[in-house]
């Protein structure tokens, strides 16, 4: 066989195809693997499932330890859409308790981006949220049928209690706006909504933790990456003690049926608010799980406006209620001493006439309290207003400066959102409404007894009465009595002292004292606790006269100073005082006397709304 | 006889080419690790558990490392006496399979024996390339002294295609055609090679770039056109040592392509086929002229080249509209970037380009590969082992193993060269010839740059018929090849 040395050459133009082949190859590989990211995220998405493991939610207390707010499962359809496989819409419809419509409507405003801004193929999203255990059984039996298609446990709120909605608020998913706030959040995430949820809502909340998961090419879970080293675990929200009596709470809800208003009752020696009651309220369990968006809807459009906290937000005329901050500003100025008379000839007559009852005149401080003298206080402020020696509008400074010191004015700082500032007028307010003309002590004389342009939030009223019990000092009220293994805000432990004498506050305790034993709140007056009190009967524009009332017990070693106000009810005596009393009773004896059962009976039941003269309603 | 055996066996260790031995060893090994790496599942089967992957080839490499003896203890002789007849036994069991065979995955290339499954179509290999080499080394015989020649090599290499496409093993049927470079080392016209290259190009360019369009026509299209004007005028320069046709024909068609450029600018577009087939037209015209004034033959291949080229690219879109089926129409639009369909089709690509990608430079390293554990990509232990050493030894490692693959086929280049007959030459080749198919298609396919064609990576894909058909083919090489000394005709 001969050799033919040209086709030997023929190698080369072999070994160099297999050669150019494998460099290509070299090239392709050194494109995917070393200058190319996008490969490796694709694995990571493909292969790693990161599940954020949902702490649970702080529970809440009340003071005597009882479970007010706990968590109960929920379990949220979610699914992955591009690994939705085929399935039978009637066999998930009928797994999921719904419509074929209801389904579709679902399904739509999952993939609808203004409602859904995060919404991709590629990523869970949440299909229907809040599946009760129940159903959650039913569909995950099923779950198989629906490639794609997983749960995801969440806690939502359970209440104890139907009560104290304003004061708990409620928790709701997060929106597009929390999330650019605060980057813990994610879409989908829970936040407290309103009440202590909302303000002690990072306390509450607690930390999630990330779970780091394989999954298969079917979507099966196989373990822990790296047996979970680079897992995150969560940690549970911090568990509250409210400084609030559930069970007073709930018992002022029930007094206040069918009224229009607000009860507020704190413990003066602390400033923790035992109760913090509006009226109409509404049950916190309304806004929980699937129906929580209906329910909503409707009461925002309640138009007795049951979301809007009137013990916080309600600015009212004070009414009478304000005069013990009167009585303290006159003795301080020195305007008055204890023993000063003035006259009363039913009312105050001064070129202008303030009306008032029938009762002995001339008059001094406490008697004036006693009988609510508007006389008494309108003479007392003309003659600090028109001090000699010193310009009216000086006068009016300082006023205003004891009423805020009191608390009146500025919000109070309470733990709470949304807190209404109320309104007390100064110098430069009144220059400017009277436009150049010259305002005077009769053109504003009817602050002087909580009247005219003074707007107080029954908050800032209970905790003046608070400051009297205290005879001087009252501490910032609040809600939240401790935060596990945490110290609630340091300026709850700071109290204020309003530059005004004890003595002064022991003086105005004892004509408030002497109200409730020969005045306007006789019906306060129990047998075997000494009550002090102080009612009032604010003039509005919508109706008839509210009625308020603020009182503490006991007189020397007061344990709760309360004020309640009721819109469009009469007569401070008419509402105020009998439930004023009846919280007081509660309080502190745990039941209310056979003797005033009645009383107690007529509150639970009466209904001012209807007879308010506001035509609205 | 005993004396003569005892010399056999001892010059055979003696001459053998450890170089190959090594290369095949080390391949083998990491194969087999790479199986283990591949059908790890996070429960830590012990590699040699034999109900794994990884057990069970560890078991076939030991049973080929056996085979792989006996054929080197075996007397050189044997294989080129009984090339035929092994050649007929095996295109009888391929036959039989044909009929016999359960349906796997919708193949019936399967024999079934009890636990054990062979694919005959891996032992047709070695029988085909023993066939061959036997023919080529028949007295006198030149490949291209007689066309019959031709048509013998053609029979013998198109009976196991036949019988193995009827088998519906597409993959392994076209393995066969890697041949090609045995006839083209023993003197098949280079010519050819070329045509087939181009054919390949053509094809792949003309179904590839379906839009935009340009002149009216797709740019794939076009740019086979612009390919087949290059290839003209470079045949020409190459044929006729003055160039002066092959210069006049370039002007031509720079000067034509200026004009319909300018022309286009202007708004005045003319259809690119008319363009195209007038240019070439004219050119074949020219040149034809140009031969028979100047009597130069080879100009006609040039011509022919042209027009084979035009028709063949006319032939291209009916090919692939009409001939081919749907599933392989997919196939070939996937591996080339056509189509997206990543849930599809071009899921086992997609992955795998996702596994390999992952990897890095270095690799997520052994046993750590995500993609491959968690079975994203499927058959990852046969066809797609490259996966796994992709993820998880990195550019680095997918290098080395490309770089083993390419030393060994360089390697067994040099081996087929020193041999002094016909016999070992060809049979060399047709072994670098399937390593070369395997390898490219493999590889290629796994990378996504080739249709994914159901082929092993030879040495490394999980399957006994596989490893001991690559063994077989290759230990018979080394017998040859150590045999060389021994001769005496």
């Amino acid at each position: 066989m001969r050799k033919d040395y040209s086709l030997e050459k023929r190698k080369y133009v072999i070994g160099g195809f297999i050669a150019v082949i494998v460099l290509i190859y070299i090239i392709r590989l050194f494109n995917l693997q070393v200058t190319n990211d996008k490969y490796k995220e694709s694995a990571d998405s493909n292969a790693f499932l990161k599940r954020v493991i949902y702490p649970s939610r702080g529970l809440i207390y009340d003071r005597n330890g009882k479970l007010v707010v706990f968590n109960k499962p929920a379990y949220d359809v979610m699914l992955i859409p591009k690994d939705v496989g085929e399935f039978d819409t009637l066999a998930l419809c009928s797994a999921l308790n719904l419509t074929k419509e209801q389904l579709a409507d679902k399904w739509a405003d999952m993939k609808n981006p203004r409602k859904n801004p995060g919404y991709s193929a590629y990523t869970p999203q949440k299909l229907i949220s809040q599946l009760s255990i129940e159903d959650y059984g039913k569909f995950q039996e099923k779950l198989n049928l629906f490639p794609g298609f997983f749960v995801q446990k969440r806690t939502v709120r359970n209440y104890a209690y139907p009560a104290a909605a304003n004061i708990l608020g409620n928790i709701r998913e997060v929106s597009v706006k929390d999330i650019d706030r605060d980057r813990y959040y994610r879409r989908g995430d829970y936040t407290g909504d309103l009440g202590i949820e909302k303000s002690y809502e990072v306390a509450l909340r607690g930390q999630k933790g990330i779970e780091i998961l394989m999954k298969d090419a079917y979507g099966r879970i196989k373990g822990k990456y790296e047996d979970g080293i680079y897992d995150i675990s969560p940690e549970s929200g911090k568990n509250l003690t409210l400084s609030i009596d559930i069970e007073l709470q709930e018992y002022g809800e029930k007094l206040m049926q069918g009224k229009i208003g607000a009860i507020v009752a704190i413990e003066p020696k602390t400033g923790e608010i035992l109760a913090l009651v509006t009226s109409p309220n509404y049950d916190p369990s309304l806004l929980v799980g699937k129906d929580r968006g209906k329910n909503y809807a409707a009461l925002v459009q309640d138009p007795l406006k049951p979301l809007y906290d009137r013990a916080l937000q309600g600015a009212y005329p004070p009414g009478s209620t304000f005069k013990p901050t009167q009585g303290l500003i006159l003795l301080q100025e020195g305007i008055v001493n204890l023993n000063t008379m003035y006259p009363c000839h039913h009312g105050y007559v001064n070129g202008l006439r303030v009306g008032c009852h029938g009762h002995a005149s001339p008059i001094s401080l406490k008697p004036a309290l006693q009988t609510s003298c508007n006389a008494y206080f309108c003479w007392g402020l003309k003659n600090m207003i028109d001090k000699s020696g010193t310009k009216a509008a000086n006068q009016l400074t300082k006023w205003k400066d004891y009423m805020v010191e009191m608390g009146y004015g500025y919000r109070l700082g309470v733990d709470l959102p949304s807190e209404s500032r109320g309104f007390i007028p100064n110098a430069d307010y009144y220059s400017n409404s009277f436009r150049g003309s010259n305002w005077s002590a009769n053109t504003i004389i009817s602050i002087s007894i909580g009247q005219g342009e003074v707007l107080a939030t029954p908050l800032q009223i209970a905790n003046l009465c608070a400051t009297v019990a205290n005879r001087g000092f009252f501490y910032t009220p609040h809600v939240v009595k401790e935060i596990a293994d945490s110290v609630i805000d340091p300026k709850y432990k700071e109290a204020h002292r309003p530059k005004i004498k004890k003595e002064y506050y022991e003086a105005v305790a004892e004509g408030m004292r002497m109200a409730v034993t020969g005045g306007t709140c006789r019906l306060a007056n129990l047998p075997d606790i000494e009550v002090c009190g102080k009612t009032g009967t604010a003039q509005n524009p919508h109706g008839r006269d509210h009625s308020a009332f603020i009182g503490f017990a006991p007189y020397q070693d007061p344990k709760i100073a309360v004020c309640v106000y009721v819109e469009n009810a009469g007569f401070g005596a008419a509402y105020g005082v009998p439930i004023g009393s009846l919280m007081i009773e509660k309080y502190l004896k745990g039941e209310i006397s056979e003797a005033r059962k009645g009383i107690e009976q007529r509150m639970l039941t009466s209904n001012t709304i209807e007879t308010s003269g506001v035509k609205k309603h | 006889m005993e004396s003569r055996n005892t010399d056999t066996s001892t010059s055979v260790f003696k001459s053998l080419d450890w170089i190959t031995v090594l290369l095949y060893l080390i391949l083998v090994t990491v194969g087999a690790i790479s199986i283990y790496a591949a059908s790890y599942d996070f429960d830590n089967a012990s590699l040699f558990d034999l109900n794994e992957f990884s057990g069970k080839q560890i078991l076939w490499i030991g049973l080929s490392l056996l085979v792989g003896l006996v054929i080197l203890l075996m007397d050189y002789r044997i294989f080129k006496i009984y090339a035929y007849p092994i050649y007929g036994i095996v295109l009888i069991v391929l036959i039989v399979t044909i009929f016999i065979a359960p349906n796997t995955k919708g193949s019936h290339s399967w024999l079934v024996f009890g636990p054990v499954s062979l694919q005959p179509a891996e032992f047709g290999k070695f029988a085909t390339a023993l066939c061959l080499a036997k023919l080529f080394d028949s007295y006198n015989f030149v490949l291209n002294q007689k066309i019959s020649n031709y048509f013998r090599a053609l029979i013998i290499i198109f009976l196991p295609i036949i019988l193995i496409l009827l088998q519906r093993e597409t993959g392994s049927a076209l393995v066969y055609v890697s041949f090609i470079f045995v006839l083209y080392r023993e003197g098949m016209s280079g010519l050819v090679l070329f045509s087939v290259l181009c054919a390949i190009t053509f094809f792949v360019v003309a179904v590839k770039f379906a839009d935009p369009l340009i002149l009216g026509i797709p740019m794939g299209e076009f740019t086979v056109f612009l390919l087949i004007m290059l290839i003209f005028v470079c045949m020409l320069l190459f044929y006729c040592k003055d160039g002066i046709v092959g210069r006049n024909v370039l002007i031509g068609f720079a000067g034509s392509g200026v004009i319909v450029s300018v022309l286009a600018f202007f708004g005045v577009v003319l259809n690119g086929t008319i363009y195209f087939l007038s240019a070439l037209g004219i050119g074949m015209v020219y040149t034809s002229i140009m031969m028979f004034r100047h009597r130069i033959g080879k100009y006609l291949i040039t011509i022919g080249f042209v027009a084979t080229s035009v028709m063949f690219l006319f032939s291209v879109n009916y090919v692939f509209g009409n001939v081919l089926e749907p599933h392989q129409q997919q196939r070939i639009k996937v591996a080339l970037g056509i189509e997206e369909n990543i849930m599809g089709a071009g899921y086992n690509v997609n992955q795998s380009k996702i596994a390999i990608g992952s990897g890095g430079i270095a690799g997520k390293g052994f046993l750590n590969g995500t993609q491959t554990k968690l079975k994203y990509v499927p058959e990852q232990h046969t066809d797609f082992i490259f996966c796994t050493i992709g993820e998880e030894e990195g550019f680095i490692g997918s290098v080395a193993v490309l770089i083993l693959f390419l030393g060994l086929i360089l390697r067994l280049i040099h081996i087929a060269e020193r041999q002094r007959t016909a016999f070992e030459r060809v049979y060399a080749y047709c072994v670098v010839s399937i390593l070369i198919f395997h390898l490219g298609i493999n590889v290629g396919m796994v990378i996504g740059l080739c249709p994914v064609i159901g082929i092993p990576l030879p040495f490394f894909s999980y399957g006994g018929s596989s490893l001991w058909g690559f063994t077989i083919l290759l230990f018979i090489l080394l017998r040859l090849d150590a045999a060389r000394k021994e001769r005496t005709d």
